[in-house]
């Protein structure tokens, strides 16, 4: 009996590391990153860039999103004259969602005589990717990669996204500047770095703002009861609560957050997009006024997102979200780089890329002492089952 | 009042560990088979509850009427894995039916991943009654009925166990099927009950647990089912009381763990108990170093 229970109880651990594992893998995978062109003649005579995305494959919604994005800003510049006159021919690899297919991809492009990569899109190919144009001096732009470790293989690589720890310290700064908070919570799941480096700088600038942060609650990965962390913010009597993690798990925290009588607003990040698909009208009203940040809103009447959102449409029939938006942005910062350097010399490139200033459809771009953006960042508010734009917040 | 509220949240999670874990004592109590297709059944009963509610809303019935659907449908499921799955491989050694109960825990995951996607799904509110807040303290409703339903179904069950031809029945097959059979029981009758009554209580856990936590998805039983399994392994495997007790304080040391040790390690705690209870008393709680039996 005694040895029976061991073995059972054995068992049952094995098979509580594959459920883990399992649902790991599934819950990863909404950043991805994008593209780059460099040239080496003197002149432009011709531009090439490389386009590497996953277009199949468990990512393959990203990918493709983000790859139409980058064709549709190629496709507007070629139809404008291109650059100088000069046509952009492009090339579009699909690497899988995989690493090893991304650094093979990677190496078709080169040998393809490729000026500038864009890509890849999500962190984990993007990271291999770097890796090797860090050493080829290629120059490279990711639109939607945002691990923090990206960028920091060389200065020869950019996004135009904003990291995962940035959303954190614009949405500590929307709190203290625009909601008046002087206490905050934070309930974060301690298995995923998205939520807990963006639950890390929230705290950092939190308390560099003068509030105080009176919970910082963790969770597991496969948790579905957050009463108890929610009961402690609750009674900590905090003024806002942030919650950095994928709308799956928001529509779950939200709801027993209310349960448990807590009624401030709840503060979220780019995974929270969607929420309201996962949510009926009933189950929406646990979200009134709560805030998010986003790369882009797509009902922003700025002139340059309905342009963008229209050509979109019509393009490819379908609405744009933020990774088509990135990649458009992304296409953009290299063609202007180009531009700028007047050749397609990769040193010159690079040294262009640098120098960026772009105002785009995501905000506007400037580089300041590696790859990453300095950008303002959107705050979208819940109300009656819809996404409103409150403002737009820079930090 | 803080501490009140965290021992509230710690029953309603350990009620809802206990309802499982009975599911998983019985059957084990009576065929001494650690059933791991149960977790999959209050996933099961969850997506039947959200196939139901629409039907229901539409002649104006509230949600939780679809426990009842639930209930008989998870019964239904449950006789049929035995029958189909299980029975085959009554004499055959105790870990092939161990390793099949894992293929139909798998079947059953996969078969819903491919029919409703692996995406999680909303389960639209359950109870529809605001609880009046007395002094600032606002127990909510789903957290006091699943108390409430939890105690009733365990006294009922157990008066069923003691007081009634089945239940008595269940018993003598427990202690020594072959005599059992001698005696006139209809063993496999016996056990097709035990394996119904089991299901259908993991229908009523998942009502319980979907007006908590209103979102279900394939394989959301494999986690939940592991966490019961261990409240009955905790309170003693075989012993229905067992599995109330060893839910409760599952749950209720999950709870108070997270609350005022760190939610960060809350997990690790408890599991640490898990570890140290069993090691100094390997039956578990309310378990006879010889008994394993119902």
């Amino acid at each position: 009996m005694k040895k029976n229970l061991l073995v059972l109880t054995a068992l049952v651990l094995a098979l509580s590391l594959l459920a883990g594992c399992a649902s790991g893998a599934a819950s990863k995978g909404t950043d991805t990153n994008a593209n780059n062109s460099a040239n080496t003649s003197k002149a432009i005579s011709q531009v090439m860039v490389g386009i590497l995305a996953p277009l199949t494959g468990n990512v393959a919604i990203y990918g493709t999103a983000a790859k139409n994005g980058a064709v549709l800003a190629f496709d507007e510049i070629n139809k404008n004259g291109g650059i100088n006159g000069v046509q952009i021919k492009y090339d579009v690899l699909d690497e899988k969602g995989d690493a090893t297919e991304a650094v093979n991809a990677y190496n078709k492009l080169v040998s393809e005589k490729m000026d500038v990569l864009l890509g890849d899109v999500t962190s984990k190919p993007t990271i291999a990717v770097a890796d090797k144009a860090a050493t080829d001096r290629m120059p490279m732009v990711t639109a939607t990669a945002t691990a923090p470790d990206v960028t920091t293989y060389g200065d020869n690589i950019f996004r135009a996204c904003f990291i995962d720890p940035f959303q954190g310290k614009v949405m500590a700064t929307f709190a203290s500047d625009n909601l008046k908070a002087k206490k905050v919570a934070i309930v974060y799941n301690v298995s995923d770095d998205y939520s807990s480096g963006a639950a890390a700088s929230f705290k950092s600038t939190a308390e560099s703002k003068g509030m105080q942060v009176v919970a910082y609650e963790g969770y597991g990965n496969d948790d579905k009861d957050f009463k108890t962390q929610l009961t402690k913010v609750q009674q900590s009597g905090a003024d806002a609560l942030f919650v950095p993690d994928y709308y799956n798990r928001v529509a779950l925290i939200g709801a027993q957050a209310r349960s448990v009588g807590f009624d401030k607003p709840l503060l979220g990040t780019d995974g929270w997009d969607g929420v309201l698909k996962v949510l009926d009208k009933d189950g929406a009203k646990a979200l009134d006024n709560c805030y998010f940040s986003n790369h882009y809103f797509s009902k922003d009447t700025d002139q340059k997102v309905v342009k963008f959102n229209e050509a979109y449409q019509a393009k490819y029939n379908e609405a744009a979200n933020s990774f088509a938006a990135l990649g458009y942005d992304a296409a953009y910062i290299i063609a202007n780089a180009i531009k700028t350097a007047g050749t397609t010399d990769k040193e010159a490139v690079i040294k262009a890329l640098k120098s960026t200033s772009y105002d785009g459809v995501t905000g506007t771009i400037k580089y300041g002492n590696n790859g990453d953006p300095i950008k303002n960042v959107t705050v979208i508010k819940i109300l009656n089952d819809d996404y409103v734009l409150e403002t737009k917040v820079s930090a | 009042m803080g501490f009140i509220k965290q021992l509230l949240n710690g029953l309603q999670l350990g009620s809802i560990y206990a309802l499982i874990a009975i599911g998983y004592t019985m059957v084990y109590g009576i065929v001494q088979l650690i059933n791991f297709a149960h977790g999959d059944i209050i996933m099961v009963g969850g997506y039947i509850c959200i196939m139901l509610i629409p039907i229901l809303a539409q002649f104006g019935i509230p949600a939780w009427i679809s426990v009842f659907g639930a209930v008989v449908l998870c019964a239904i499921l449950g006789v049929l894995i035995e029958i189909v799955a299980y029975k085959p491989l009554r004499n055959s050694p105790r870990m092939s039916a161990l390793i099949t109960a894992i293929g139909v825990s798998l079947f059953l995951e996969n078969l819903f991943m491919l029919l409703f996607s692996p995406d999680p799904r909303n389960v639209p509110q359950m109870f529809n009654v605001t609880m009046p807040s007395i002094g600032g303290f606002n127990l909510s409703f789903p957290t006091l009925i699943t108390i409430i339903v939890s105690v009733l179904i365990m006294i009922g069950l157990q008066v069923f166990i003691k007081k009634t031809k089945i239940g008595k029945a269940m018993r003598a097959v427990s202690e020594d099927t072959d005599t059992a059979r001698l005696m006139g029981v209809n063993v496999n009758a016996t056990i097709s009950i035990t394996f119904a009554i089991g299901s259908g209580l993991a229908a009523v856990a998942t009502v319980l647990y979907a007006s908590a936590y209103p979102q279900i998805d394939p394989l959301m039983g494999s986690f939940i089912g592991i966490k019961a399994f261990i409240a009955a392994v905790l309170g003693g495997i075989g012993l229905i009381p067992g599995a109330m007790v060893g839910g409760i304080v599952l749950g209720v040391a999950e709870s108070l763990a997270k609350a005022y040790i760190s939610s960060q390690l809350a997990d690790a705690v408890v599991y640490g108990i898990l570890i140290i209870v069993l090691l100094v008393k390997p039956s578990g709680i309310l378990g006879k170093n010889r008994s394993e039996k119902v």
